[in-house]
């Protein structure tokens, strides 16, 4: 029987949801996006195969960013007392410059230069006769201005097609200052597939210059490295107030309010703690290979989720002393989280939420959709790769394509005097049978619900499909997606900047991030989305096409 | 007002054969402006006597964006006006993207303009076409009609053949056209009928034979054309010849280019004959 009226999607079925997404698409179009289309099946481990760092088709409008912006704006830009100078047309910088929100404290030493934007501005004429020179006057000028410790000098596309040797530049005036260190990172918009190769670049360079440079031993009883937090609407000053309140000692924070000195001291940690996995697992992994210092994948979004990271934080250290603070300071925390999330429940339980957000944010943000009786129905990453979907057990099948071979890899050996085990394997197997894993991150899948969709390089398009299929209570990706997604009459609500909003990490975080959402999910605004000539036409008509 | 640009390999001789041409369009009585488009800034050398020309980027770089057009071109032989791109050192910057910026200044500054009453403007080319900036004068109808300067050698074939491939692409959204091959011999077995029948695979023609003669080199010690240096020996006619073919050509194609085995078969029949 053919019929006409189309098939409504009150019980939807993520199968049709998947054809539908899919059935604008030329074949080859749809054949490449099914692949990063995933039905969840929730099974630990043994998830289904999804396709993830690869190319976005041509035409497509992804929401991805560039290499330029995985490499300065992600992971170099929250630095505060490191002078980073854009070397390019101006667009670059300016538009990389604050965007993310990150916050910073200029501390005792007063170093903070996240309010300057530094650039070479280049022009027609340097891109003609090369902008070498331009850089060492800029750079010199940054030194005599400010004399900061260090400066990080970044390529833009167009230093990438004309050749200036940013490099060379770098170590000649590195050398010259003989007190300010400089370097620099070739993360030219166009590298790789997303701003996943900008952070892998920007990894591999602070390793390269920095890790190391200070073996100044800092006090403290439990010194651990915060990997993959960025300070944005204050996260990392919330971590920073339990560490401190639990006895913690964070020698550096990759990279949210950091300073030079940070990264430089940070192989004198005894701990990783690693947050976001994607953007800079790298650095742990030359952290242990060089230093002896293990890995362990925490999370500070959600309370039960910072309860939890800091018993496994606890555990790594074995320490009766640490525990007891720990567990106190929990008891001490939840009551006000938990008379937050009581009060909010009602409004919030059972509504639905969509997360298309960085490499492991749509992942993070889930434990607080649920402390809050949320459920994620579809999330996604932007620029994550299979391992960040389906666990690291998938690293040894990853295919090297042309896109991440593009990207240097360096080779880390033990180091001949530092490397020091932090633990012997014993103790460490030892913690394994007790149930804390090492260099373990089993990804986003195994914790979504059967049945739900995960979508890799979602682009607007299928935004939009999706908001007007399944009908989230709310959306969150970025700044690109925000107004088209309000438009559609759905509360948005911005995960890489917060919006104005924040911090939303640990346990006052999470109490903010309650409020935000209830605030967000329950308000009437969007049911006067239809002006009331889209209500009640005084005239209508059709398109010639329908 | 013809807009002519000659292109070909590397080292073929496009600028000596465009000023020697020129040279003999004056004797035609017509207006001619040349722009070399080399960063080597060296393709008005004979007609103005010397490499004595600033180039419109240096002065670009010297001036600021206050330049005057009388700044950047300078009177040579015959009343041509010569200008030179320029451009910067080996291994830095971008050439390509220099070239755009002189050529976009000389039409601000209305050195096309009728007031000008220009007959042709010559742009000489480096070699291959290496990326978008050098393909700026057969783009956006900055230059209307193509020669190619060629020889029998393989490799000088092999880049013509390419231009061709360039041209092919431009044509179809612009005006651009191919005018035809220029043979610049170097005295190889068969030069001329091998070269005929690959214009005729072009789709095009061989519009002049130039036939190697030292007195080009003699001229150019002096940094004359031949026609300003000796206006009686043989080559100057044969350069006189070129020009007049060029002012009374109107066979204007889009190019077929070869795929290379085709080439390469061409190269082979006209090399196995003279083996045979």
């Amino acid at each position: 029987m053919a019929t006409t009226t189309k098939k409504k999607m009150v019980q939807w079925d993520p199968a049709d949801v998947k054809a539908e997404l899919l059935s604008k698409y030329p074949p080859k179009v749809a054949r490449k996006r099914a692949k990063q289309i995933m039905i969840n099946e929730a099974l630990e481990n043994e998830t289904p195969q999804i396709s993830a760092n690869v190319r976005t088709t041509p035409g497509i409008i992804t929401m991805r960013g560039c290499t330029y912006a995985g490499c300065k704006g992600v992971i170099m830009g929250p630095t505060r007392d490191i002078v980073n100078l854009v070397h390019g047309p101006i667009g670059c910088s300016f538009y990389a410059w604050l965007t993310r929100r990150n916050q910073t404290d200029a501390g005792d030493d007063g170093a903070n230069f996240m309010n300057y934007c530094f650039s070479t501005d280049m022009q027609d004429s340097d891109i003609i006769f090369g902008g070498e020179k331009k850089l060492k006057q800029a750079i010199q000028e940054a030194y005599d201005l400010f004399h900061p410790k260090s400066i990080a000098v970044f390529a833009t596309c167009p230093v990438g097609l004309i050749g200036d040797d940013i490099h060379t530049v770098s170590k000649q005036m590195k050398e010259k200052f003989g007190d300010c260190n400089v370097y620099a990172f070739s993360c030219e918009g166009y590298k790789g597939v997303s701003q996943s190769a900008g952070h892998h670049i920007a990894n591999n360079q602070v390793f390269r210059h920095i890790v190391g440079e200070n073996d100044e031993v800092k006090p403290g009883k439990y010194k651990i490295n915060l990997l993959g937090e960025y300070n944005i609407g204050g996260d990392g000053f919330e971590i920073d107030r339990i560490f401190k309140k639990c006895g913690i000692t964070n020698i550096a924070t990759f990279s949210g309010n950091s300073t030079y000195d940070q990264f430089a001291s940070a192989h004198t940690a005894d701990l990783n703690a690693v947050m976001c996995h994607r953007s800079i697992n790298y650095v742990a992994d030359m952290l242990e290979t060089k230093y002896g210092i293990p890995w362990i994948k925490v999370n500070f979004i959600g309370a039960d989720s910072t309860a939890k990271s800091l018993r496994k934080i606890a555990q790594y250290f074995d320490d009766q002393e640490l525990t007891a603070k720990v567990e106190e300071v929990i008891a001490e925390e939840m009551p006000e989280v938990e008379a937050s999330r009581a009060d909010v429940m009602p409004r919030t339980e059972g509504k639905t939420a969509m997360m298309f957000v960085g490499g492991s944010r749509a992942h993070h943000y889930q434990d607080l959709f649920n402390e809050m009786g949320m459920k994620t129905i579809s999330a996604g990453y932007e620029f994550a790769h299979r391992d960040d979907y389906e666990g690291r057990q998938v690293l040894p099948t990853l295919k090297v394509d042309a896109d991440s071979r593009n990207i240097e890899e360096i080779e880390v050996e033990a180091d001949e005097t530092r490397y020091s085990p932090r633990k012997t394997p014993e103790e460490l197997q030892a913690l394994e049978d007790a149930g804390l894993k090492f260099k373990h991150y089993d990804g986003l899948a195994p914790d979504m619900q059967n049945g739900t969709l995960i979508i890799d390089d979602l682009n607007q398009y299928e935004a939009e499909k999706l908001v007007e299929l399944m009908k989230p209570d709310i959306f969150c990706a970025g700044i690109k997606e925000k107004f088209s997604i309000q438009k559609l009459g759905v509360p948005m609500k911005q995960l890489h900047s917060y919006d104005s909003g924040g911090p939303y990490a640990g346990f006052k975080g999470a109490i903010n991030f309650y409020n935000e959402i209830d605030r967000l999910v329950n308000s009437r605004v969007w049911s006067y989305m239809k002006a009331p000539w889209q209500e009640n036409p005084q005239l209508s008509a059709t398109y010639g096409w329908e | 007002m013809r807009k002519v640009a000659i292109y070909g390999k590397g080292g073929i001789g496009k600028s000596t054969t465009t000023q020697n041409t020129v040279a003999g369009l004056v004797e035609l009585g017509r207006k001619v402006m040349v722009v070399g488009c080399d960063p080597k800034a060296d393709s008005t050398r004979l007609l103005l006597g010397g490499l004595a020309q600033k180039s419109v980027l240096d002065t670009l770089r010297e001036e600021g964006e206050d330049v005057e057009l009388e700044d950047i071109r300078k009177q040579g032989y015959g009343g041509t006006w010569c200008v030179e791109s320029g451009g910067p050192e080996p291994g830095v910057g971008c050439a390509g993207r220099g070239i755009i910026t002189s050529i976009n200044m000389l039409e601000s500054l209305g050195a096309y303009e009728e007031s000008e009453e220009l007959d042709y403007a010559f742009y000489d080319v480096l070699g291959d076409v290496v990326c978008g900036g050098f393909a700026m004068p057969i783009r956006d109808g900055k230059a209307e009609e193509i020669y190619i300067v060629v020889s029998g050698e393989m490799m000088a074939m092999y880049a013509a053949n390419n231009i061709s491939k360039g041209i092919m692409k431009f044509a179809q959204s612009g005006s651009v056209r191919l005018g035809g091959l220029i043979c610049n011999s170097r005295a190889v077995d068969n030069e001329q009928e091998m070269i005929e029948e690959f214009a005729k695979k072009l789709g095009t023609q061989m519009i002049y034979f130039v036939p190697r003669d030292n007195d080009v080199q003699r001229a150019e010690i002096n940094r004359k054309t031949v026609i300003e240096w000796k206006p009686e020996v043989p080559q100057a006619d044969k350069y006189r010849g070129l020009a007049k073919a060029i002012d009374a050509n109107d066979k204007f194609v889009i190019p077929t280019p070869l795929e290379i085995e085709e080439l390469e078969q061409l190269l082979m029949n006209y090399g196995l004959m003279q083996a045979a």
